[in-house]
């Protein structure tokens, strides 16, 4: 019973020294896949700071002027002005769509010869 | 270890021959011995109570001290923890309020020389100075022939230079990387931003640190890892300030002035929207401060906050409506124009002769500073000087820009009764545009104080009263009409209701002794639209001449006023205001009755 004991707790001993083994390697591994992910996110946003300095530096007023000017003749843009501004009722909107039936609609409750309006 | 005996022979022998009991001998020794051993365990008991001692002495030292370490570092991450804020640039972005970048990083290289390393010297220079036509070929060659065995070549440099210098393929040229400050938008809000240098510096990284602005202000903020690398948000409108800058610099240009500057600013929250100095420059390559000269004539001064100016006419509309305040006048009171006015020796005029006598609305209309002065009397100096300390022209304004706080308004040393009638109407009294902004601002916005701010907010300031707000209201009633029908005609911006005060202050000389015949400073204080008023415009030209006329014209009128004009119709658009219909007066109900 006993050396049933000492070979249980041996065996349990040596079981958890596997585990913590490959525990410890696991974690290693994570931890070093972490790095690698952070290492992409810096790059990834030291990218991303470029593109948006890059983005400032093209819409910088001075330019968007200068360009507008340079394509008057296509976009016509012009600088907003009070007068610019219109009330909701100077908007011509599109007609509204008439929707004609050109035949009579078959349900069952309708009356024979009666049409739709 | 040779042990006494007990009974050693020859004493016991002598001892008896004298008849001595020997026993005794024994006992002696017995006893000797035993207070050795006594005396041996105590010193081993002593050395082991002292090592037991040295060993809980070094345990406490231990532990002292770990814990003294942990609350004394900082605390750092462990290696497995997210290491995110060590990723983001180390100087936080700048934004305008509707967060489009005013500054930013951008990382580049510096380019590094080790001349022990080189080895075609005459080449490597002649072939930099091909990349980089500002150096100069004898120096680079002096450099590197020399003693030294480390010079810098360039502290930034684009990614193509970096290319060419790299095919330049020698061994003593090197590149470190850098992290540089950029301004995308240039020269824009070039005197809010200020502009950023490099501090200590290494071959690996340099410090980036603000030398002007706000980025100087700010500085700390800005380089404090705890912010996460959180974006500094600035009240400035981007667009706003680009159209603002071009419209002054044209009215600087057809004005024929040497300077100008424009704030413009929300009356409830006392956020800046734009703040225009002319004439600027370009953070990104921030010129040296000069060395010599006038300082005011440098581009690095900020006018609207460094400038300190006698600010004229301006003033006036303070004097009336703190006379409207205290009740000693309303706008229909007739007050004594009759001219000149003497005081002792000095002799106040007006532009032109007005009369006998004017209505209050009519003195601010036509701008008479004997009905000021007249009115600032009855006030007096204490009265006066309190309401001017309460918006703030005894101070240096509290905006967050390094500059603002050496520009500590000039008051009259000694406040007479003659500097309380120039005072009243804006002589004897130095301040900058920013705080005429801030004064009008508490007139705009009924009555309370504001206090400017480059930050963007988010609920109106609830300053402290410093009128009433029937006076504010009649005094913004007095303003609207000195554009419908006085010396600001030119003001007039259909659909935007302005109202505004003009003021023309001749220039004193720098050396003392009086003021210029033909230099002004011409302001043009306006809030729109005058019936609800949301925002404050203030514009100053440096000298400018109006040569369209028969005679060169200098007065306010004829100069600030146009350019603040076509800034309100440029400007207010974009701030997303469409122009309405003024409410009239109320049709007058006339009691009759028979």
């Amino acid at each position: 019973m006993r050396s049933m004991m000492f070979l249980l707790t041996a065996l349990a001993v040596i079981g958890l020294a596997v585990w913590a083994y490959r525990e410890n390697y696991r974690t290693q591994d994570v931890i070093s896949q972490t790095e690698q992910l952070q290492r992409e996110i810096g790059e990834a946003r030291s990218r991303l700071a470029v593109l948006r300095a890059e983005w400032a530096y093209l819409n910088r007023p001075d330019r968007l002027r200068d360009l507008a000017e340079l394509n008057f003749d296509r976009l016509q843009l012009l600088q907003l002005r009070p007068d610019q501004f219109g009330k909701v009722d100077q908007v011509s909107y599109p007609p509204v769509e008439r929707i004609d039936f050109d035949g009579i609609v078959d349900v069952s409750s309708q009356p024979l010869g009666e049409d739709f309006p | 270890m040779i042990r006494t005996p007990l009974r050693p022979l020859a004493r016991i022998l002598r001892a008896r021959d004298v008849g001595e009991n020997p026993d005794a001998i024994e006992r002696e020794n017995i006893r000797l011995r035993h207070e050795e051993m006594r005396d041996k365990a105590r010193y081993r008991a002593e050395g082991r109570l002292l090592v037991l001692a040295v060993a809980f002495l070094a345990g406490f030292i231990t532990v002292g001290a770990r814990m003294g370490a942990l609350a004394f570092s900082e605390a750092q991450e462990p290696r497995a923890g997210a290491a995110g804020s060590r990723i983001v640039a180390q100087r936080a972005d700048i934004v305008d309020r509707k967060g489009r970048i005013l500054a930013t990083n951008l990382e580049t290289h510096s380019l590094y020389a080790q001349p022990h390393q080189m080895i075609d010297k005459e080449r490597v220079a002649k072939e930099l100075v091909a990349i980089f036509p500002d150096l100069k070929e004898e120096r680079l060659i002096k450099d590197f022939t020399g003693k030294r065995k480390f010079l810098w070549i360039k502290k930034k440099i684009s990614p193509e230079q970096k290319q060419a210098v790299h095919d330049i393929g020698d061994p003593g040229l090197l590149f470190g990387p850098r992290e540089m400050r950029l301004y995308p938008n240039g020269k824009l809000a070039a005197h809010v931003l200020g502009g950023a240098s490099f501090g200590k510096e290494d071959v690996r990284a340099a410090e980036l640190i603000g030398v002007a602005g706000v980025e100087k202000h700010f500085d700390e903020a800005l380089r404090d890892p705890a912010n996460g690398g959180k974006a500094l948000t600035l009240s400035i409108d981007l667009t706003v300030q680009a159209a603002a800058e071009r419209v002054l610099y044209g009215g600087m240009k057809l004005m024929n002035a040497k300077g100008a500057t424009s704030v413009l600013m929300d009356v409830h929250t006392g956020e800046i929207i734009s703040l225009v100095s002319l004439p600027d420059f370009d953070p990104n390559d921030r010129p040296r401060p000069p060395t010599e000269g006038n300082p005011s004539d440098s581009p690095l001064f900020n006018r609207a906050v460094q400038g300190l100016y006698e600010l004229g006419s301006t003033f006036k509309i303070f004097t009336a409506a703190q006379a409207m305040d205290l009740g000693l006048a309303h706008s229909e009171t007739m007050i004594k124009t009759a001219g000149p006015l003497r005081w002792g020796k000095f002799k106040i005029r007006d532009f032109r002769n007005y009369g006998a006598e004017l209505s209050l609305t009519k003195v601010i209309v036509k701008s008479s500073n004997i009905g000021t002065a007249r009115l600032a009397q009855v006030i007096g100096a204490e009265r006066q000087q309190n309401f001017l300390r309460d918006l703030g022209f005894f101070e240096p304004t509290p905006i967050e820009l390094v500059e603002a706080q050496g520009a500590d308004p000039l008051l009259p040393k000694k406040w007479s009764e003659l500097s309380t009638m120039t005072v009243s109407y804006g002589h004897g009294l130095s301040s900058s545009p920013l705080h005429l902004a801030a004064g009008y601002a508490a007139i705009a916005n009924g009555g309370k104080r504001v206090v400017p701010t480059l930050l963007r907010q988010d609920s109106p300031q609830d300053g402290a009263r410093v009128m009433s707000e029937a006076a504010a209201k009649e005094s913004r009633t007095m303003l609207r009409k000195v554009v419908t029908e006085g010396t600001a005609s030119f003001g007039e911006v259909p659909g935007y209701a302005v109202g505004g005060k003009t003021g023309t202050a001749d220039k004193p000389k720098e050396r003392g002794g009086g003021y210029y015949e033909d230099k002004v400073i011409a302001t043009f204080a306006s809030m729109f639209p005058a019936h609800d008023p949301k925002y404050v415009l203030i514009v100053t030209l440096d000298e400018p001449v109006e040569t369209s006329g028969p005679e060169p014209r200098r007065t306010a009128g004829w100069t600030a006023v146009p350019v603040a004009a076509e800034m309100i119709g440029r400007v207010a658009p974009l701030l997303g205001m469409r122009p309405e219909v003024e409410p009239g007066a109320l049709a007058g109900i006339t009691l009759t009755s028979n």
